[in-house]
């Protein structure tokens, strides 16, 4: 009767976390996942009734094929990069911060204030202040959360989810009131930034390219060179320790989410000053959400990131390719976007974690 | 095994990689513009050549969805493509690319431009901004939108037309066809909105001219596209006693609620007399075949102006769907054809004279008739017989 307890109590599957595999093993699970991802993503494409060498020949053309498609890549690798910085800062810290998204809305907003009603500036005075402005909104927005952590001890996973939405309806309101484009017979929209506004071009792509390498630059040498970045990665590690060992953590955690917010800004300025022209309520439009798959696949190594966000891109605009080559719906290119993601990131578990499953016979002491 | 299988993987992603490089080799084709036609002088572009001719579609939808605005707008394309008889591969399909997000309809246009595109149709209001400044970027391509209200007088126009034309006579059906002489309507916006209230005006005018007793209830749902919205309005509508319902919305649910409740209607955009059978009198549809197949043939003469284009009845861009024989009053088709062929000769443009408003005050003169930028902008006035639920 004892034994028949014990029995039950046992899982047939066990997960186990492994220590550590060596670099040779996670490379081979990682072309393993990709392969399998490119063999299920095929299985998928023959069943809607194409080719799918053809059809990942196309992905890959489509996004490099020519000048045009590279630089449409960059244009898509821009805000991506740059918020998956933002939310490492956070992450390094163990600070859940999803409220990216809603960090570059505010970063946009405040930045397309001077946009809109300071288009008269000298150039690089306007850009600089709409610069500084996309980093404090997204800054402020950031500090929020973390400050009724601290304070508070609030849910900062809740908290930041949450005001996404405020922002993203702030956009609305402003759209259909105050900064209503006078221009527009009764539709509601914003108008579109003057070209004084507008971010200039360097080698065909908005500047803000330049601005997210030399973010990965800063980024890495803030985690891991100064005493700001050791400080987020005691935190990330254990509270008490860094607590014993005389840090501030609550200063830490507010000055951190900050920095997050604030690239998270500055990803908001420079997609709608560089790519949208205009405050519109896509700025964000998932990016920040995206940014956290890519800043965990990429181990919150801002280097990887770069890397990693690429990859994003080349998918991201080789299936827009793709759709209106093949004539395939925007759903059939998500849901093969979607199992391509699944394999990759189902891979993750397995460099982490391992199975045990349950041996024949006994009962394992 | 496994060995086996990873080899096969590898293998089948190199080969891809190989038709990736192979096909690398499709430069974008250069509109360099290569005048050997000199274009009869009206045109302010070169003529391109038909074999040359690419154009891309910008959708907010999807055409697969059967019925509705992308499908009418594709059904256009379909149309063009056939009576100029191009290729398919000269024309490239954007789907679902969302109106309010300026980087994706910019990504969509320089999609198409790099394969190679000299004309861009935007089929959707919000892509207007985004066009009008790649116009000036690539002075070579064609940019034309629909709906909106913007335009550069060279390669960037507006197009769009007199529905109201067909609205007026569908009202004729719909006034000989009611019993309680209350007729609904579900509107997608409100009186600003020159274009829906000016529809509900040339209708309740047709209603009026063959029943003058009949009243128009109209009821907004504040949305293009709102199918929970336009059943309840429809329902509400019915509830009042209305019995026919007309829309101006994207759905046939209107139609569908009419049919339910054994009432009748009338449709927008397509036939929904596919979707009501036994409900639908008639539809104001578009065929916009009409305006692409001129704009196409523009480019190619090298007669292209960069005109607005606001094409009715006589350009065959708007028209009603075929009478529902089954169910019309009699007499309808009789009513219909004297308007239709005194708006075709242009003897009636529905607009005309002075016309009562319904809080008592009037608008136009006599003699006279409202000018195309009245129409498309100011129409902020319900006709006399109609109530806003």
């Amino acid at each position: 009767m004892s034994e028949k307890m014990k029995r039950t109590k046992e899982p047939l599957i066990r997960t186990v976390k492994i220590a550590e595999r060596s670099k040779r093993e996670t490379m081979k699970l990682r072309v393993i996942a990709f392969a399998m991802a490119l063999l299920a993503g095929g299985l998928f494409i023959l069943l809607i009734g194409f080719s799918p060498i053809e059809l990942y020949g196309t992905i890959i053309s489509g996004a490099f094929r020519s000048k045009m498609a590279i630089q449409a890549t960059v244009k898509f690798m821009i805000p991506l990069l740059i918020s998956s910085l933002g939310v490492t800062l956070a992450f390094k810290m163990r600070f859940w911060n999803i409220g990216a998204e809603g960090q570059i809305i505010m970063g946009a907003i405040c930045s397309s204030y001077f946009a809109l009603f300071h288009s008269d500036w000298p150039h690089a005075l306007l850009l600089a202040a709409m610069f500084a402005a996309g980093f404090v909104g997204g800054g402020l927005w950031g500090l929020l959360p973390a400050y009724f952590k601290s304070k508070f001890e609030t849910n900062e996973t809740l908290f930041t989810l949450m005001l996404n939405y405020i922002a993203l309806h702030i956009i609305s309101f402003l759209r259909d009131g105050p900064w209503k484009d006078p221009g527009s017979s009764g539709f509601p929209k914003i108008a579109r930034f003057e070209a004084n506004a507008q971010i200039d071009k360097v080698l065909g792509v908005q500047f803000g390219w330049i601005i997210a390498i030399l973010l990965v630059i800063v980024v890495y040498v803030y985690l891991k060179y100064t005493k700001h970045g050791y400080e987020i990665s005691v935190v990330g590690e254990s509270q008490s320790t860094a607590k014993y060992a005389g840090m501030n953590v609550k200063k830490i955690i507010l000055r951190t989410m900050i920095l997050s917010g604030g690239i998270a800004g500055i990803t908001g300025m420079i997609q709608s000053a560089g790519s949208d022209m205009t405050l519109a309520s896509s700025v964000a439009g998932g990016v920040g959400f995206t940014a956290i798959i890519v800043a965990w696949l990429a181990n919150l190594n801002p280097v990887s990131i770069l890397w990693v966000s690429f990859l994003f891109s080349v998918l991201e605009k080789g299936s827009s390719v793709m759709q209106s080559t093949y004539g395939i719906s925007t759903y059939s290119a998500a849901v093969l976007q979607g199992i391509i993601l699944f394999f990759i990131l189902g891979c993750e578990f397995f460099i982490r974690y391992r199975f045990i499953v349950r041996g024949k016979g006994g009962v394992r002491q | 095994m496994k060995k086996f299988i990873s080899i096969l993987l590898t293998l089948l992603l190199t080969l891809s990689l190989f038709t990736a490089c192979s096909s690398k080799t499709e430069e974008p084709a250069k509109e360099e513009p290569t005048a050997e036609k000199p274009a009869e002088a009206t045109g302010v572009l070169p003529a391109i050549a038909k074999e040359d001719i690419k154009i891309g579609v910008i959708h907010i939808g999807n055409p697969a969805d059967g019925s509705g605005y992308t499908f009418a707008h594709d059904q256009g394309i379909v149309g063009m493509q056939k009576a100029l008889g191009l290729d398919d591969s000269q024309i490239i399909r954007k789907n679902n690319v969302n109106d309010t997000d300026p980087t994706a309809t910019e990504t969509a246009i320089l999609e198409c431009i790099e394969e190679g595109a000299n004309i861009i149709f935007g089929t959707s209001w919000g892509y207007m901004d985004t066009m009008e400044a790649l116009a000036e970027e690539y002075p070579e391509v064609i940019f034309s939108h629909g709906t909106g209200y913007k335009g550069n007088d060279a390669n960037f126009n507006n197009y769009f037309g007199r529905i109201y034309q067909a609205r007026y006579l569908s009202g004729i059906a719909a006034g000989l066809k009611t019993k309680s002489n209350l007729i609904g309507y579900v509107a997608a916006m409100g009186q600003d909105n020159s274009e829906v209230t000016g529809g509900i005006n040339a209708f309740a005018m047709g209603v009026n001219s063959v029943n003058p007793d009949a009243k128009v209830y109209v009821k907004v749902t504040n949305s293009w596209f709102s199918p929970e919205e336009e059943t309840n309005a429809a329902k509400a509508l019915l509830a009042e006693g209305c019995d026919v319902i007309a829309q101006h919305c994207d759905t046939p649910n209107p139609q569908l609620e009419a049919e339910k409740a054994g009432a009748f209607g009338i449709g927008y955009n397509s036939d929904m007399s596919k979707d009501a059978p036994k409900a639908t009198l008639t539809s104001a549809v578009w065929d916009w075949s009409a305006y692409y197949t001129w704009a196409v043939e523009q480019a190619i003469n090298g007669t292209w102006t960069g005109e607005n284009y606001y094409g009715g009845m006589k350009e065959g861009l708007v028209d009603i769907a075929p009478l529902n024989e089954s169910i019309v009053a009699e007499g309808t088709a009789e009513a219909i054809e004297a308007a239709r062929a005194s708006i075709l000769d242009g003897s009636f443009n529905v607009f005309d004279g002075v016309i009562e408003t319904n809080d008592g005050k009037t608008v136009g003169e006599e003699g006279k008739t409202l000018d195309d930028a009245t129409i498309t902008n100011d129409i902020k006035w319900y006709y006399k017989t109609v109530t806003v639920k």
